[in-house]
């Protein structure tokens, strides 16, 4: 079986992605790894479901994450965890925002996602990262950095905090390194 | 990412689509042409941005025929040329497209298409471009993943410049939509961009009887380059066959997910990886699939390879099982998952991952912007419900302004290519006595629109014609049109006024209105406009919410 590190990010169109995506895939590639992502533009950003797949290690064939083999899913909002359960094994880490978009008909209950997601594993944490963001940066757009340091924080990424920064600090305008910076170490903060 | 675009050597993380540049810079490229499709745009918004500083002529054209026959004229000249599109744009373009392979490029030309499988960003149609190599014997490429677009990009100007012909590389959107590490080669240090025309009209002029043997010429350009093909790199073998005599032949990201899918299911098959789609290495695959005892054509869509294997097998190894399209699917994209359920059954295996299924099927649908910003159509969608009279029939077309075919709209009551709402609506006006209104978006309406509108005022057929003016072409991310005052090159010019146009095709009705400021005049005139049984023009004008936030940023 292959031994490439695969993350499966979901979200609706707007919740930054693909900046996420970009940052996580530098921080790989600065470490000499191979890497491929898939991801989706176009009308689906306008605030429809979307999934972009990451994967690194020695040598990545496809840009899509087979089915089970996900490492870590990265739900920004609650409901789109589901898009990530076909990618979901005993082995995967969820992190998901308890941060809800409506949808047509019936909603699913947080505690229904948790539950249908909890059959595939036991590494599932969720957690009110966009009203932390909100309340503590007065800024949504950066949930996804957040919720990747809390990732990092639960060592279910082979990334460091370290190698994290660096990758933002090349990709991004100056302007915004405080504020990602503060997303990244959020978490860990309102713990202590 | 587009910062790495012009950077001197060593290795960046691309996007395919950036890839594509990155070669075509590497090639010496001159002159770009495109217009803005999803997903193919990343090539005019990158280009747009990096134009002046890698010194070439770039323009986002009025539409993809009108890009086609700038590189035309731009190629005669003697400039190499890239010209962009996605797939319904090369149906856009194809009138200028198939003459242009009996003339022959002159400065080396690649043209760049993207399909999208499943249709993520695509609505009208699942289209394989592939068919247009049949079509117009267009010699064709698949590049695989990133560093293939850029490779594959260079040996495309290559193979344009030995024969003297335009070279389409075709990409889906797994392939112009994935990122990864690609070595960057060296890029030319100058460049002059000025060509000239030379008369030749044995060349240039397709007439008959001349058209005739143009056609002819390019029949033996194809087998040469069919000879070239089955002696490329572009085409080749991996891993040696094994005990079980299995192969598979696959192209494009089919061959990623091909080679995911050997590690998945645990077999080892010998691998062709076709590189040229057209004209196919046929010589190659007689050699490949003479030992076999059987084969799986990976390939997306149609059965296009399927049914050339079928055919060369006849002659070489008509005993040969191919395995195909009753194993993979013929609709939606390929994946790591479906490849390795067809290699499975290649091998008499099964694969059959445990996947917890989900309870509910989600999907949030696409919406306009709400929220700050909020987009400009909400209120246009709400006056339109309000004023129109129960039984009108509502002509959708491609933009953003799509949406309101999804709930809580659900208004269109069809939808179907560019520019296509007004055409469409003349033709139900006429053959009924219902009422029709038709949208368009500003960047729709210059592109293809104008001639329907034209249309329905010449055959007099009163649809009404609403044109939603925000004042950019908003959904495949904000590219300037000629409705701006600005062009690709940055330049001020003055702005296509919309009114004037259609002031000059002699609609009698027109009204120029701000949905958010003027919401019930909207409502009044809609409804005055619909019943008086005049082609009528309303233009309901508002920046897109997305653009004045950015504005305002500035």
């Amino acid at each position: 079986m292959n031994k490439n590190f695969n993350i499966v990010i979901t979200g609706v169109g707007g919740q930054g992605l693909i900046t996420l995506l970009d940052v996580i895939s530098k921080a790989a590639f600065n470490k000499g790894l191979d890497i491929k992502t898939s991801e989706l533009h176009g009308l689906s950003q306008r605030g429809g479901s979307v999934s972009v797949c990451i994967r690194f290690g020695k040598k990545v064939y496809s840009p899509m994450v087979p089915k089970t083999q996900a490492n870590l899913v990265l739900a920004l909002e609650f409901q789109e965890a589901l898009n990530g359960l076909e990618f979901a094994s005993k082995k995967t880490t969820f992190v998901i925002n308890n941060y809800q978009t409506p949808t047509l008909g019936e909603s699913v209950s947080l505690r229904q996602v948790e539950n249908n997601i909890k059959l595939a594993t036991d590494k599932v944490f969720v957690m009110p990262f966009s009203e932390i963001c909100t309340k503590e940066l007065d800024n949504q757009v950066v949930v996804g950095v957040a919720m990747l340091g809390f990732a990092i924080e639960k060592g279910a990424l082979p990334l460091s905090k370290e190698e994290i920064i660096q990758a933002m600090k090349e990709i991004m305008p100056e302007k915004f390194w405080e504020l990602n910076l503060k997303a990244l170490s959020l978490i860990k903060e309102q713990k202590e | 990412m587009i910062q790495d675009l012009l950077k001197p050597s060593g290795k960046a993380i691309l996007l395919g689509n950036e890839a594509i540049i990155r070669g075509a810079l590497e090639s010496g490229l001159q002159f770009v042409s495109t217009y803005p499709g999803t997903p193919a745009s990343e090539i005019g918004n990158s280009f747009y941005k990096i134009a002046k500083q890698a010194n070439v002529y770039f323009e986002f054209s009025t539409n993809e025929k009108v890009a086609m026959e700038a590189t035309i004229g731009a190629s005669f000249s003697g400039l190499k040329c890239l010209v962009a599109m996605k797939n319904f744009g090369l149906n856009v373009a194809s009138d200028s497209l198939l003459p242009f392979f009996y003339t022959g490029s002159k400065g080396p030309t690649v043209i760049l298409v993207a399909d999208d499988p499943s249709c993520h960003s695509s609505a009208q149609s699942e289209e394989n471009s592939r068919g247009f190599s049949y079509l117009g014997h267009i010699p064709t490429l698949e590049p695989s993943d990133a560093q293939e677009c850029k490779d594959f990009t260079k040996l495309a100007f290559g193979l344009s410049n030995k024969f003297k012909i335009p070279v389409m590389v075709r990409l889906t959107t797994r392939v112009a939509h994935q990122k990864m590490p690609v070595v960057l080669g060296n890029l030319p240090k100058t460049k002059n961009l000025l060509g000239k025309f030379v008369r030749n009209q044995k060349r240039f002029v397709t007439m008959p009887p001349r058209v005739l043997e143009m056609h002819q010429e390019l029949l033996e350009k194809m087998v040469a380059m069919a000879n070239f093909s089955s002696k490329s790199l572009m085409n080749k073998v991996i891993g040696a066959m094994g005990k079980e005599k299995a192969g598979v032949i696959t192209s494009g990201v089919a061959f990623s997910h091909t080679m995911e899918a050997v590690e998945i299911v645990g077999v080892k098959p010998t691998i062709l990886k076709l590189g040229m789609f057209y004209p196919l290495p046929e010589d190659k695959i007689k050699k490949f699939i003479k030992p076999l005892k059987k084969v799986l054509i990976a390939e997306e869509l149609d059965p296009y390879l399927e049914k050339e294997i079928e055919r060369i097998a006849k002659s070489v190894n008509p005993k040969l099982q191919i395995f195909g399209k009753n194993v993979l699917p013929e609709v939606g994209e390929l994946n790591p998952d479906n490849v390795a359920v067809g290699l499975a059954k290649l091998f008499g295996k099964v694969y059959a991952p445990k996947v917890i299924k989900s309870i509910k099927k989600l999907k949030h649908l696409p919406r306009f912007c709400t929220g700050w910003p909020t987009c400009p159509y909400w209120k246009l969608y709400a006056a339109v419900k309000q004023a129109a009279p129960e039984g009108t029939v509502f002509g959708g077309d491609i933009g953003c302004y799509m949406i309101a075919a999804l709930p809580p709209h659900s208004l269109y009551d069809y939808l179907f290519s560019m520019g296509s709402g007004m055409g469409i609506g003349h033709g139900v006006k006429k053959a009924t006595k219902q009422k029709v209104i038709a949208f368009v978006g500003d960047g729709t309406f210059l592109h293809s629109g104008i001639p329907a509108l034209m249309n329905s005022v010449y055959n007099k057929s009163g649809v009404l014609l609403i044109i939603l003016d925000n004042s950019i072409t908003a959904m495949t991310g904000h590219q300037v049109n000629p409705g701006m005052g600005k062009n690709s090159c940055g330049e001020e010019i003055a702005p296509v006024k919309i009114e004037n146009i259609v002031k000059a095709l002699n609609v009698k009705n027109i009204a120029i209105l701000d949905q958010e400021e003027e919401y019930n005049q909207l409502v009044a005139t809609i409804k005055e406009f619909v019943n008086s049984g005049e082609t009528s023009v309303i233009i309901a004008r508002h920046i897109c919410g997305l653009l004045e936030k950015r504005q305002n940023k500035k």
